[in-house]
This record gives structure tokens, C-alpha cells and sequence, in this order.
């Protein structure tokens, strides 16, 4: 019955995204097209935010902390 | 949420019948800044009442918006596609085509402009130009049709659906019956005059049924002399260059029907846009007008004359009309009131818009309208003065060369006409337009509170829902007939590009049962599409409601 629950609103899911993104209306074959792009930019972004982001926010976290911290440091 | 004591109350003033009044849509929600939420219209030509104006036009989350472009951008491109490779030969065309012997000539079928029809509209065309197979009432019967190459062509598959629920007919009080008693007299007439007229009124076609139903028109609205067109677009496109011609200045609404952009622009008169139901807008229009004149020459106007309709069929809104017709007459200007969608449906006994606001038909210089919505014929109208009318029986182009009314139809509108007053002993006429009014208030108070968002005046039996994203325009509609519910959507020409819409009709014919199927499978599927997008639904105690619903007596 859970299982069946978890399939439904994975369905649901896909249909809206189909709904929002009007590849509702495309033919199979233009449907295949924009889900392969879609899937790529997709797994790109990931990927993206995968390497990139924790890096970023070390660094940022740095360049915050020394701008605050640092201050008390000069000072002494 | 009930707030008695904010109460701006209308009753009509009229002297027939108590009238139920919105005390509960007064004063309630606030929308958003572009909605207009409780509002009280100027007095009214010295009766001392005002009527309570409630109209919706909420917008939709940023992100619904970002989405439609969104949906809207991937056809377009996809469009491109499948035209370049059309262009290519790489896929077989199935639009219009030169013949070989003429390629070189100038092009009879422009391929560019059709990009909108071509590759957004044939991919949900199934949903249009439905075929049914019974008289469009309540409930109608439906044609089966499947499409094997993705709606370029159709085929019937030999089965029909039964007993559709019917939303989309402009069936308001449904006098479209087959039931024989009903139509006793309009069988007697078929068999005395049979079905055509052969000839235009002018000529030899102006029958005994035709002064007959002329000067019922007239007496139902309150007026001199009305006339009667065979086609309801007619009236309005062939009849206005009869009235204005060069020299004259028509102000019309930003959303009036393409009848009436039609014939304003065949008169060959100045034509200004006022936005939609906006009353400064309007007054500015007509100031500018009187202090400037004509264009070049600076002469004063020959004729200013303002075309508004009754109830807008693609908002659902109602028209503004004691402020215009105070407009009208502080700047001395003449009113044409298309009442295609109100006669019958608003108003205290079915007189439309005039009667709902408590006003004198006289205030009105043209009123106009169609019997092919509430009264189940076809054909138009035009009333006024009989100065007016008797111009019109010879000048206009409708009434000198088009085919005259059929005598079955004039018949079937008689008998409305005189069901709606009471003369044919019955009270069947009123009954019809109390349980419109009623229909009408408990679709739309549902519909608010299950959290969709709807357009227009709380009292217009014209729905719109709206449905914004391209992809959920066929889904609805596919979805909505496999639960037996047939419905129209409208989208991009007909409407803003992203506010595609359902449009509902709600009928005196149907049932409480038919509205409550209607609505539980509309939550159902605003559930299951995602398109309960209000952000101001109302709460969900339909008893509460009930219970204080107060009527005062007149």
C-alpha cells in the first residue's frame, strides 16, 4: 500500500513537470529529445554544485571571518 | 467572516419580488491591489439604492507566470524544429501548399504567420471542435474522435459518450429542450410557414411573426420599437456603420467582442480604446475628445457614441453602467449596450443589465442583444426609440439585404419572451431566472473557496478559471471528459498569453447534483494538476454561509 502511495506521487511528480515545462503536449519523440537536454543540464548543475560550492563557502567563510576576527587580532 | 454590519446592501428596487442580497460577499476579502473589493456604484439616476459591485481579477503567484513564458518558450522552439525540418523535407506537411505551376507567384498562404496554429494549436486541437449529437441542454452526447497522427486528422471511432455534463453552452436559462409540450407552438408554426424565408426583410420577408415578436422585444425591455436580425454578429457588425460614419468618434472597451470591433471599424469612424471597465479612463477619453475635436481639423465630433457590452464573455465581468451612463450624459455622448450575454441572466426577472442596476431602459440610446444565448434561437436585436429603429429598417445593411429571422425560431423566442413575463400563466420564467441567480452564487462561492482563481462579478454566470500554463490547457480538458464533463478553454488569440482560462456556463437547467459532480471533480483535478493558485480562498464551512444568509423584503 506504501509502495503503491510512494509510486502515485512519483507519478504526480513527473506529470507536473511535464504540465510546467508544455512537454505535455510534445510527440513522443520531442518528449525523449527535451528530457535527455533537460536531464543533462540538470545532472551538470549537480555536478557544478557538487565541486564548487563547498570550496566557495570555505573561502567566503574566510574572507568573512577575517574582516571580523581579524580586527580584535591587528588591534592587540 | 460574515461582517453584518459593513453591509452596503442592494436590494433592486422592484416592485415585483423581494431579492436576495450578497450580504455575505460584502465587505469580506480584500484582494490584491488590482482587484476591486467591495464597491458601491453612484446613485442611479435618483432611485435611492446602491448595489453592491464585487469583481475579481486576482494575478497569479510570480512563479506561474515565469512558468507560462517558460512552457510557452519550449514550443516555440520546438515549433522551429519541427518547421525547419518541414522545410527540409525531413517530415511530411500536412498545412495548405502552393500548387507546383504557381511556386513563383505571390505566396496564397503565408507559412509564417500560421507558426502559432501550425505547431502550438494542432498539438491540442482535439480539444476544440467537439462534435455532440444532441440538443446542447444540461447534459448532451458526445461524438467519440481519436486522431492517429496527432491531430492533423480526426476519424470517428463509432461511439458516442452519453450524457456529458454540459459547461461550456451559453444555454443561461435552458430553454434549449426538446420537450414537446414545450415546443407545441413552435411545431405549429414550422408547419404553417416550414423553415425558410427566401427573402430579406426589405424585400418580401417580413412576416406577421416578425411584428409579433418586434413588439414583444419591445414591451419585455421597457422600450419604444425594437427590431429583429436572422444573426446575432450581424446585428451588431452590420448595424453600427449605420449609425456612425466618418466624422464620429466611437470609444470602445478594450475587450468587446470582435462583432463589435468589426462594425466600428467598417464604419470608418475614429476609434479610441478605453481600458476595460475603467471609468477614468473613459472620462479622460471623453474629455480630450470634446476639447480637442477631430484629429486634424479640430472640428467638434459629428457623434461620440460608446460601445460597451453586459457581461463580458471572456472575464465574466459586468459593466459599469450608472457611472457611464452619468458620463454619458454630463459630456453629452450616446451609449450602444451589446447585452449578448446579459439578457436574461442578470436582473431581477431577466430584463439584464439595465433592470440589475435599477435603471430606466431610456438611459440607454441603442440597447442591443442576441437570442442565441438565453432564450435557445438564434438571431439579434436592437431597441431604443422608434425614431432609432424605423432609421435602422432602412438603413441598415442587416435589415435591407441579409435573410430574415426563420419563423420557428421567431416562434421559440416568442414563447421564451412570454414564458420569462409570465404570460403564459406559469411562473416557469421567473423560477428559471431565481435558480440561475442561484446556480450562479453557489458555483462561484465553491469554486473561491476551493482556492481557484476566478474572474469577474460575483453575479455572472460566465466563469472563467483560470488555467495559465500552456501543457495544463489540453490536460484539463482531456481529464475533465473522461470524468463525462464537457468543457471549453480558451487560450492565446482569445485571450492575454498568459491567462489561458476555462470558461464555464452555468445554466438554470442544471441541478444541484450536476453542480456538485461539476465542482467535486474540478477539486479533484485542481489537486491533481496544481491549480488551486488563489491566495485568498475562503474557509471551508458552507454551513456557516448558509445559515447567515440574510433577505430582506422590499
Amino acid at each position: 500500500m506504501d509502495i503503491k502511495r510512494v509510486k502515485d506521487y512519483i507519478y504526480w511528480l513527473y506529470y507536473q513537470y511535464l504540465l510546467i515545462t508544455c512537454s505535455y503536449v510534445l510527440e513522443p519523440w520531442e518528449q525523449s529529445m527535451f528530457h535527455t537536454i533537460t536531464v543533462t543540464v540538470f545532472a551538470m548543475v549537480v555536478y557544478t554544485a557538487y565541486v564548487f560550492v563547498p570550496i566557495h563557502i570555505r573561502l567566503a567563510f574566510e574572507f568573512f571571518s577575517q574582516i571580523f576576527g581579524g580586527q580584535p587580532d591587528s588591534t592587540v | 467572516m460574515a461582517n453584518p454590519s459593513a453591509v452596503c446592501n442592494g436590494h433592486l428596487h422592484h416592485h415585483h419580488h423581494q431579492k436576495q442580497n450578497n450580504l455575505l460577499k460584502s465587505g469580506v476579502c480584500k484582494k490584491n491591489g488590482i482587484t476591486k473589493g467591495m464597491k458601491k456604484n453612484g446613485v442611479s439616476n435618483g432611485t435611492p439604492h446602491k448595489k453592491t459591485f464585487i469583481e475579481h481579477f486576482e494575478q497569479a503567484p510570480m512563479y506561474v507566470t515565469v512558468f507560462t513564458f517558460f512552457g510557452f518558450g519550449v514550443g516555440v522552439i520546438f515549433g522551429y524544429i519541427r518547421d525547419f525540418m518541414r522545410a527540409w523535407g525531413l517530415e511530411k506537411r500536412h498545412i495548405a501548399q502552393e500548387r507546383e505551376q504557381q511556386k513563383d507567384f505571390v505566396p496564397l498562404y503565408q507559412d509564417f504567420e500560421d507558426f502559432y496554429t501550425r505547431n502550438l494549436y494542432m498539438r491540442i486541437r482535439d480539444n476544440w471542435n467537439r462534435p455532440i449529437c444532441s440538443v446542447p441542454g444540461p447534459q448532451f452526447d458526445m461524438i467519440e474522435r481519436v486522431t492517429d497522427d496527432y491531430n492533423w486528422t480526426f476519424r470517428f471511432t463509432g461511439r458516442i459518450i452519453k450524457n456529458v455534463i454540459n459547461m461550456g453552452s451559453y444555454n443561461y436559462l435552458g430553454f434549449a429542450e426538446t420537450d414537446p409540450n414545450a415546443l407545441k407552438t413552435v411545431t405549429k408554426e414550422l408547419q404553417k410557414y416550414g423553415t425558410g424565408i427566401c427573402s430579406s426583410r426589405q424585400e418580401m420577408g417580413t412576416l406577421d411573426k416578425h411584428v409579433e415578436l418586434e413588439n414583444l422585444v419591445a414591451t419585455f425591455l421597457g422600450v419604444e420599437d425594437a427590431m429583429v436580425f436572422g444573426m446575432g454578429f450581424a446585428t451588431n457588425s452590420m448595424n453600427i456603420p449605420a449609425l456612425v460614419g466618418k466624422g464620429c468618434l466611437i470609444l470602445s472597451d478594450e475587450l468587446n467582442h470582435t462583432s463589435l470591433v468589426l462594425g466600428a471599424r467598417l464604419s470608418g469612424a475614429t476609434i479610441r480604446i478605453f481600458k476595460h471597465n475603467n471609468m477614468q479612463s473613459l472620462e479622460n477619453l471623453l474629455r480630450e475628445a470634446i476639447i480637442y475635436g477631430q484629429p486634424r481639423s479640430h472640428r467638434a465630433w459629428r457623434k461620440i457614441i460608446i460601445l460597451v457590452e453586459g457581461i463580458y464573455s471572456m472575464e465574466g465581468s459586468i459593466v459599469r453602467l450608472p457611472e457611464i451612463v452619468s458620463l454619458k450624459k454630463k459630456y453629452k455622448a450616446y451609449l450602444y449596450l451589446d447585452e449578448a450575454h446579459s439578457i436574461g441572466a442578470v436582473g431581477a426577472t431577466g430584463r439584464g443589465v439595465v433592470e440589475y442596476f435599477g435603471m430606466s431602459p431610456d438611459d440607454v440610446d441603442v440597447l442591443m442583444g442576441t437570442f442565441t444565448k438565453s432564450f435557445g434561437a438564434s438571431g439579434g436585436y436592437i431597441a431604443g426609440k422608434k425614431g432609432l429603429v424605423d432609421f435602422l429598417r432602412t438603413h441598415s445593411h442587416s435589415a435591407v439585404y441579409a435573410t430574415s429571422m426563420c419563423s420557428p425560431v421567431a416562434e421559440q423566442i416568442i414563447r421564451a419572451i412570454k414564458c420569462l413575463m409570465g404570460l403564459d400563466g406559469t411562473t416557469q420564467g421567473l423560477q428559471r431566472v431565481r435558480q440561475l441567480g442561484k446556480n450562479t452564487r453557489y458555483f462561484r462561492r465553491r469554486l473561491h473557496e476551493m482556492g481557484f482563481i476566478i474572474y469577474g462579478n460575483d453575479d455572472s454566470p460566465v466563469v472563467p478559471l483560470l488555467l495559465y500554463m500552456p501543457g495544463k490547457i489540453g490536460a484539463f480538458v482531456r481529464l475533465m471528459l473522461e470524468k463525462n464533463i464537457g468543457v471549453v478553454v480558451v487560450g492565446f488569440p482569445a485571450t492575454p498569453i498568459t491567462e489561458s482560462r476555462a470558461r464555464f456556463c452555468v445554466s438554470a437547467a442544471h441541478t444541484r447534483e450536476m453542480l456538485d459532480t461539476v465542482l467535486n471533480a474540478l477539486d479533484e483535478l485542481g489537486d491533481f494538476l496544481n491549480l488551486k493558485y488563489s491566495r485568498y480562498s475562503k474557509s471551508s464551512h458552507p454551513e456557516l454561509y448558509e445559515d447567515t444568509r440574510c433577505e430582506f423584503e422590499d
